[in-house]
């Protein structure tokens, strides 16, 4: 039987992070853009469980630290999703779009 | 009761005078009339009052002037506040608001209170229908108080008070017609005249103060008569000759005479009170109060004897061809001054004195007569257009015709004792020395007759010269004029038995009351030397009793020939009548009718408004070269200080713009912004871009890290 090891759980992550990555570069609508990130997030997110769980093998079951890490970050991400959508909605009030390309004022 | 509450005599006039200025405006004619003229009959009363009860005073305090001392108005009771004297000891600065009355302040008393207060009633016919009739009436209660002030003060400096005081009030007076230019140009004149006179008594009384230690009249004639000054002090003579300066001025004696007949641009009754009868005797009244000081400074009685003479003769002589009748009158009151100053300056104080008294009434009333003649004529006072008016106005012809004879001297008129007696001193004093100075008095006294007797004939005889309308308009001024006429003419008769001289087997009780002012050389002589002098003086009086018979023939000779000189010329003057004094010399007679060309003269040297050439001298000159001096060298100074100021603030200006802002602060803003455009292009604004270089950064570390 298969077994699942740490090293799927990262090659995992790193596909998310690498689609994250991608759909920040390159998709113009602020929207999928956010998406994207939360992807990274959750990337991130993946690995940190999987470290937890390879350090549960190691110390014991109380090891839980990368799990409290991941709970952290899915705090930290709703909180940015809020922020972002909220200033988003603020922007598209003003520029009636939403197309990451527009969104260009913050040069000299 | 009187004695005691003798400051109320000025009180009353000053109150008069401020209600008037307070709530003159709001009060009718009457009412101004019953306030101004009550408050002088007041005065008048308290005066009378207040000398009697002197005399009873004085003969139980031997002959001590009475000296009533209100409060310390100058400097501390203490003496805290001192002055160093000249012989080096220390001497308080003190005046009092205090009065003193002697027989010398009775008799002005008396007279400028009485003279005052007919003349105050006559104004109120007078000026009966004038404006501001209760602004004259102020000034009148005014002149009052100041002339009151400056006769019963204690002191030179509250006497100095009453003198600026009645100096202000003339001023006021003189300028009543103030919209008419001539008037408000006498006013200055005489105010500004009077200045250099009042500067004048300012310096006496300063070296009074320096060398006596005290301005009191009691403490400088003790001073004077204690022996402890030479005759002769340099310092004495200095201040009596300030002192005398000042009496130029207020008396109008020469060089400073000129703004009297000036001031006769003021109403008729202004020049009756103040420019005859009061005002003028002012420096006689101070030079007699000074007499201790004077009796010190020979040479200083021997100036003050000469510009009397010279006056009276000098005044005398333009008086001879005046046709404005007032301005006869007022070079006959001139005139009258220089023989008051002569008797001064010979020492013969009394005589003086006594020629101010009867002086007052004869002259008052000749102006008071002249206000009537010009009332009556519609306002014409040109002697050429007047004539045949005796029928006419005959109180006042009646009247004028007693003063006359009083100011020509005729016995037994006023004029004729106090002019004799002046006449008469001077020939006999100091052993006969003055005796040029008599010839002068004597020729006044002829001149004196002929101009009087020339105004009577011109104005009241010979044929009528004036328009049918003035004719017509002709009427006797009322009662409240011709009744102090009624009251001066018999005061210009009967004035002068009061100095009836012992030669004439009277007692000259006129002398005997001020003896106590004027004796005080014969108090420091002992009992033995004062009983040597009264024998001797006995011997000489005899021989001298027929000297004054003589001379007081000489004296009604010289009255007679004047009036005959007079009536021979003028008695029938018709239109285009001669004037004997033209017929005589034309160039004298032009000469006297200008005045001998002082006025013109003055104004070359002294104002600068006639030009000698092309520059101006005096004070226009001088005021023109300070103008000069003004715009070319303190302005071009302040100028060129301005322009200098200017240029570098031009300088500072730019520099601060061009260099300051311009290289300093600019400068390196500009460097900053062309060193930033390389910068900006780092920064074009989106943001996929920049995560797309974080991210190949953090691929490129990456690779780095991992492959190094």
């Amino acid at each position: 039987m298969l077994h699942i090891t740490t090293l799927h759980y990262l090659v995992l992550g790193a596909a998310l992070f690498l689609l994250g990555v991608i759909g920040v570069l390159t998709r113009r609508n602020v929207v999928i853009v956010l998406m994207s990130i939360e992807l990274i997030l959750n990337a991130v997110n993946l690995n940190l469980v999987a470290f937890s769980r390879y350090w549960q093998g190691i110390h014991g079951p109380t090891a839980l630290h990368g799990q409290v890490f991941a709970i952290f970050v899915i705090t930290d991400a709703a909180a940015e999703a809020a922020v972002g959508l909220g200033i988003l909605i603020a922007f598209f009030r003003n520029k009636e779009t939403v197309n990451v390309d527009e969104v260009n004022l913050l040069k000299w | 009761m009187f004695l005691s509450h003798i400051y109320l005599i000025p009180l009353f006039p000053a109150l008069g005078a401020a209600l008037m200025f307070f709530f003159g405006r709001k009060l009718r004619k009457p009412t101004v009339s019953a306030v101004c003229v009550g408050s002088v009959v007041l005065a008048f009363l308290m005066s009378c009052g207040a000398v009697l009860e002197y005399t009873t005073w004085a003969a139980e305090h031997h002959d001590q002037p009475y000296e009533k001392i209100l409060y310390t108005w100058l400097g501390t009771d203490t003496g805290h506040l001192n002055y160093l004297k000249s012989d080096g000891t220390e001497a308080p600065v003190q005046a009092d608001a205090g009065f003193l009355l002697d027989p010398l302040s009775s008799i002005w008393l008396l007279f400028v209170t009485g003279v005052g207060m007919l003349i105050h009633i006559y104004s109120t016919g007078y000026m009966a229908h004038e404006g501001g009739y209760y602004r004259f009436f102020g000034y009148l209660n005014l002149f009052m108080f100041s002339m009151l002030t400056l006769i019963l003060a204690n002191n030179y400096v509250l006497m100095f008070v009453g003198w600026e005081g009645v100096g202000l009030c003339s001023y006021l007076l003189i300028g009543f017609y103030f919209h008419r230019k001539s008037a408000s140009d006498a006013a200055n004149k005489a105010f500004i005249v009077n200045r250099i006179g009042d500067a004048g008594f300012l310096l006496g009384m300063f070296f009074i103060a320096w060398h006596m230690g005290s301005l009191r009249f009691i403490d400088v004639t003790h001073a004077a008569r204690s022996g402890q000054f030479a005759i002769g002090d340099p310092l004495i003579t200095a201040a009596t000759l300030l002192l005398f300066v000042g009496a130029c001025g207020k008396s109008a004696q020469l060089p400073l005479y000129v703004w009297l007949p000036d001031a006769m641009e003021g109403p008729t009754p202004v020049s009756a009170l103040i420019h005859a009868a009061t005002m003028v005797t002012a420096g006689v009244y101070m030079v007699a109060r000074s007499n201790a000081l004077f009796v010190l400074a020979p040479k200083s009685m021997l100036v003050v004897a000469i510009v009397g003479a010279l006056t009276a003769v000098f005044a005398a002589s333009i008086g001879l061809v005046q046709n404005d009748i007032k301005r006869v009158l007022a070079y006959s009151t001139v005139s009258q001054l220089g023989y008051m100053f002569l008797a001064l300056g010979v020492g013969a104080f009394s005589a003086a004195v006594f020629h101010v008294f009867t002086h007052a009434f004869f002259k008052a009333l000749l102006f008071l007569g002249a206000g009537s003649v010009i009332h009556a004529m519609s306002g014409e006072q040109d002697m050429r257009n007047m004539g045949d008016l005796h029928k006419r106005i005959p109180t006042t012809h009646a009247t004028m015709f007693i003063a006359t004879l009083a100011i020509a001297g005729i016995f037994p008129f006023a004029g004729f004792f106090s002019k004799d007696a002046i006449l008469w001193e001077t020939w006999s004093r100091e052993g006969g020395a003055y005796r040029i100075l008599w010839c002068v008095g004597y020729a006044t006294a002829l001149m004196t007759a002929f101009y009087m007797f020339r105004l009577m004939y011109l104005t009241f005889h010979g044929r009528p010269r004036m328009s049918h309308d003035v004719e017509h308009h002709i009427h006797e001024s009322p009662m409240a004029m011709t009744l102090p006429l009624v009251v001066l003419a018999v005061m210009s008769l009967f004035a002068g038995f009061l100095g009836w001289p012992h030669s004439l087997g009277g007692s000259d009780h006129f002398t005997k009351f001020l003896e106590p002012v004027f004796a005080g050389e014969a108090q420091t002589l002992s009992e033995e030397g004062r009983a040597a002098q009264l024998a001797a003086g006995e011997k000489e009086e005899e021989k001298n009793t027929s000297a004054e018979w003589l001379l007081m023939g000489l004296s009604l000779a010289a009255a007679g020939i004047g009036w005959g000189m007079a009536w021979r010329s003028y008695r029938h003057a018709d239109k285009g009548y001669a004037e004997p004094i033209a017929n005589l010399s034309a160039p004298v007679y032009t000469t006297l009718l200008n005045k001998y060309y002082v006025d013109e003269g003055y104004d070359y040297v002294f104002t600068g408004r006639r030009p000698v050439g092309d520059v101006r001298l005096g004070v226009l000159g001088a005021g023109e070269a300070s103008s000069w001096i003004d715009t070319h060298i303190i302005d071009g100074a302040v100028n060129a200080a301005g322009s200098i100021t200017r240029g570098t603030a031009t300088f500072s200006s730019w520099w601060d713009k061009w260099i300051i802002d311009g290289i300093g602060v600019n400068g390196p803003a500009i460097l900053a912004r062309m060193l930033s455009y390389p910068a900006r292009l780092f920064e074009w604004g989106l943001v996929q871009w920049y995560a797309l270089v974080m991210t190949a950064g953090l691929v490129g570390f990456a690779f780095y890290y991992v492959y190094h």
